[in-house]
């Protein structure tokens, strides 16, 4: 049953690389709010400027 | 700060879109036709690349990779940009990759019908486009992390954490499953063998359905939902928090599929453990996508959008209450092998997905087109048939799976088999398999009706390609000094370096381990198991070729009503030199596992003539090609000499002698076929496939009788 220790080895990188990438969102900063980016989403970035005319195709 | 103008790219998901309309029909009529096979077997046409076991594959292929994949580039290239405030990284790595997918497609659709296939369920692609695979999914990969990294929005939403699971994962499960020996163009051998093929492929096809069907979708519920809606998800805290548990447990919970089979317990029962804990990130998802509607069902009722995305939700929950329910060994013993399997799938696919796909699509095509939807009464009738056409399809099967299970298990009081004669468990659910296709077809019309208001709705439109924003950049933190280090660089950027090392730790890790393990492990166990000879590896050959495993498995379970349906119950060691293995995993016809022996040799060359002149009333299509198609003996030598680079024990040099060794098998067939008044030449493919068939699980048959 070699496959298994091959299989659970990968999972494990996988599963350690994921664990960084959580260690460093949390470090960074990602996480201390976790309101804001559920609302900032809703927010569409239109230019505010008048050159809506741009739209012509 | 200074704001910055950029414009979003609609264009790609504009032809993202389109190819998941268009593959979403045809997987799915592919599908309607498989169905409408299990009822009326004359639409097998008696032509090879038309039969059920040939198409089958190409309709789960279609819908998962075409129908579902394409859904997901549309989802990540629309959603992605606006969570990132960035164009794609590149338009040109967008356009490779969404013509690379295609192609990919189409060589699916020139290559399976016509027998090209690994044999692996959901892997059956051929090592050519397995590497395709790999290359396209790459320059996605290169595509969203140069997007992701040129991002003026600091926080990565939440979305965007699914698709960067999506992406890494499933660049590792293909690459692993995926290792295969090619002897030719379009024909390879899997490099495992046996039950370690089959533990590689059930831990690749349980996380192709986490890891393609579901986090990918997540992420985009996580994206539209709140954008259809306009209000911010439930709690964005639940939200990570459900995907980092989702992420850690779903990749253990492979095994799930292999309960009751010679796979080791120990492994087993791992399997069951993690996906019994799994229900609790899948439904924190679901109540989290649900409860993001909270005081707003009002607009669930009057916006057909929101009816999809939440039906679509739903029925992720459904199917995620079951997926861990099924995974309970005592409940697997009864829906394993059943369409019990076959509806919860489709719960999944049909419901989740497809609707998701449905409800962003109404949202985003209107959107990037600047008009309204062309009829919302349409899409309205595209909502309930394709809830109707769910429910049709859906509750069938669970009545057929049970039903058919049950009837398996049955003894008399005499303490024999009920049913001994598996067809009548077969034609007792043909009532369900027409009421299947009916469901069926009314899931594709809704899905018709909704094409035909796309059209409409685009023709009515002006497309803005070109979608223009501004925000301001982020600020830089860190100016790099002249002369510095290289690998400064890399430690500033940790996501690159966290990819890069991943994927030089699995290639390196897997080209490593993975020969010199597998090679070394293929030592039998069982010292009567012997390897095929020629002629029935080449008959084996033929059994993948023509999809056999579609409907026959080679499992018998250690229960009482399988023993004395089958005969002696399948142990790990019968199956070292079976590259790829052919456990199956749906029992449409009987189990073949020990069917070597059973009848005699001209039972089988009129059987695969036609099968209900043997058992009448069959649903088999008949296999009449194989009487006319002569062997092709010129593979042979590379086939044995690819086995022994697998570790098959043949003798030095076999590979110039296994020709010889064919041919008086052959020979003896076509005499003992003579015997019983079928005349045929010794040359023709049945005779390989009689080899392997009577065969199959001979070695160790005497051992029980001791």
């Amino acid at each position: 049953m070699s496959a298994l220790y091959v299989l659970i080895g990968i999972s494990l990188t996988v599963a350690i690389g994921f664990l960084f990438a959580f260690l460093w969102a949390m470090k960074k900063g990602q996480y201390d709010d976790d309101y804001t980016p559920s609302v900032r989403i809703l927010f569409e970035d239109e230019p505010s400027d008048e050159n809506s005319i741009k739209y012509k195709n | 700060m200074e704001l910055e103008k950029f414009a979003y790219d609609n264009t790609i998901v504009k032809k993202f879109a389109f190819a998941t309309i268009f593959w979403g029909i045809i997987g799915m009529t592919v599908g309607l036709l498989v169905a409408l096979q299990m009822v009326f077997p004359v639409l097998n046409f008696n032509t090879s690349f038309l039969t059920f076991s040939h198409i089958r594959p190409l309709h789960t292929n279609a819908v998962i990779f075409a129908f579902v994949g394409n859904g997901i580039f549309m989802g990540v290239y629309y959603s992605l940009q606006r969570l990132c405030k960035a164009r794609m990284f590149s338009d040109v790595l967008s356009s490779i990759h969404y013509w690379g997918w295609q192609l990919i497609i189409v060589s699916a659709v020139l290559t399976l019908p016509f027998g090209f296939t690994t044999g692996k369920e959901y892997a059956e692609l051929e090592w050519p486009i397995d590497i395709a695979i790999a290359l396209i999914w790459v320059v996605f990969g290169w595509n969203m992390f140069g997007t992701i990294l040129k991002r003026r929005e600091r926080h990565l939403y939440v979305a965007i954490w699914f698709y960067i699971a999506t992406f890494v994962t499933v660049a590792v499960l293909h690459i692993v499953n995926s290792f295969e020996l090619p002897i030719s163009f379009l024909k390879s051998y899997s490099w495992y063998a046996g039950v370690q093929d089959a533990l590689v492929q059930w831990w690749y096809g349980h996380n192709a359905v986490a890891f393609f069907l579901t986090t990918p979708y997540l992420g985009l519920m996580y994206y539209f939902i709140p954008k259809v809606s306009n209000r911010p998800v439930y709690s964005y805290r639940l939200s990570i928090i459900h995907f980092w548990a989702l992420i850690f447990l779903y990749i253990w919970a492979g095994p799930h599929h292999l309960l009751y089979t010679a796979l080791p317990d120990w492994a087993q029962s791992l399997g069951v453990v993690f996906s019994v804990m799994l229900i609790a990130p899948s439904w924190g998802g679901m109540i989290n996508g649900l409860l993001t509607l909270r005081g707003a069902w009002d607009k669930v009722r009057e916006d057909v959008t929101l009816k999809f995305l939440v039906v679509a939700i739903t029925a992720y929950g459904m199917a995620t209450f079951e997926g861990p329910m099924l995974s309970l060994k005592n409940v697997n013993a009864i829906a394993h092998f059943t369409d019990w399997i076959i509806a919860h799938v489709h719960v999944g696919a049909l419901g989740w997905n497809g609707f998701l796909t449905f409800g962003i699509l109404y949202w985003l095509i209107p959107k990037m087109f600047r008009t309204e939807l062309y009829s919302k009464k349409l899409a309205n009738w595209h909502f309930w048939l394709g809830t109707l056409g769910i429910l049709f399809y859906a509750i069938p099967m669970y009545w057929a799976g049970f039903m058919q299970s049950l009837m398996w298990k049955e003894f008399t009081p005499e303490g024999v088999l009920k049913y001994p004669n598996f067809l009548e468990t077969v034609t007792q659910i043909m009532p369900m398999y027409a009421a299947r296709s009916l469901g069926g077809a009314l899931y594709l019309i809704g899905f018709i009706v909704m094409a035909y208001n796309i059209i409409k709705t685009v023709k009515a439109g002006s497309f803005l390609a070109n979608e223009d924003a501004e925000a301001a950049p982020l600020p830089k933190i860190y100016q790099a000094h002249k002369g510095e280090h290289w690998h400064r660089w890399i430690e500033r950027r940790p996501i690159q370096f966290m990819i890069l090392s991943l994927v030089l730790i699995l290639i390196g890790g897997a080209i490593e381990m993975i020969p010199t393990f597998l090679v070394k492990s293929n030592i039998p166990t069982i010292s009567s198991v012997k390897p095929y000879t020629p002629l029935e590896l080449q008959g084996r050959d033929i059994y993948i070729r023509e999809g056999c495993y579609t409907c026959h498995s080679q499992m018998i379970r250690p229960f009482r009503s399988e023993t004395a349906r089958y005969g002696e119950y399948s142990k790990a060691g019968e199956f070292v030199y079976d590259h790829p293995f052919q456990w199956g995993s749906k029992r449409t016809g009987p189990d073949l596992h020990r069917e070597g022996g059973k009848y005699p040799d001209s039972w089988h060359y009129n059987h695969m003539l036609d099968p209900t002149s043997m058992s009448p009333g069959s649903i088999m299509p008949s296999y009449s090609w194989l009487l006319d198609n002569t062997l092709d003996t010129t593979t042979t030598p590379a086939k044995i000499r690819a086995m022994i680079t697998l570790g098959v024990p043949y003798p030095d040099g076999y590979d110039k002698l296994a020709n010889k060794d064919l041919a008086i098998q052959s020979k003896s067939i076509a005499e003992n076929l003579k015997k019983d008044g079928v005349e045929t030449l010794s040359n023709k493919e049945i005779i390989a496939l009689i080899s392997y068939l009577q065969r199959l699980g001979t070695d160790i048959k005497g051992e029980n009788k001791k």
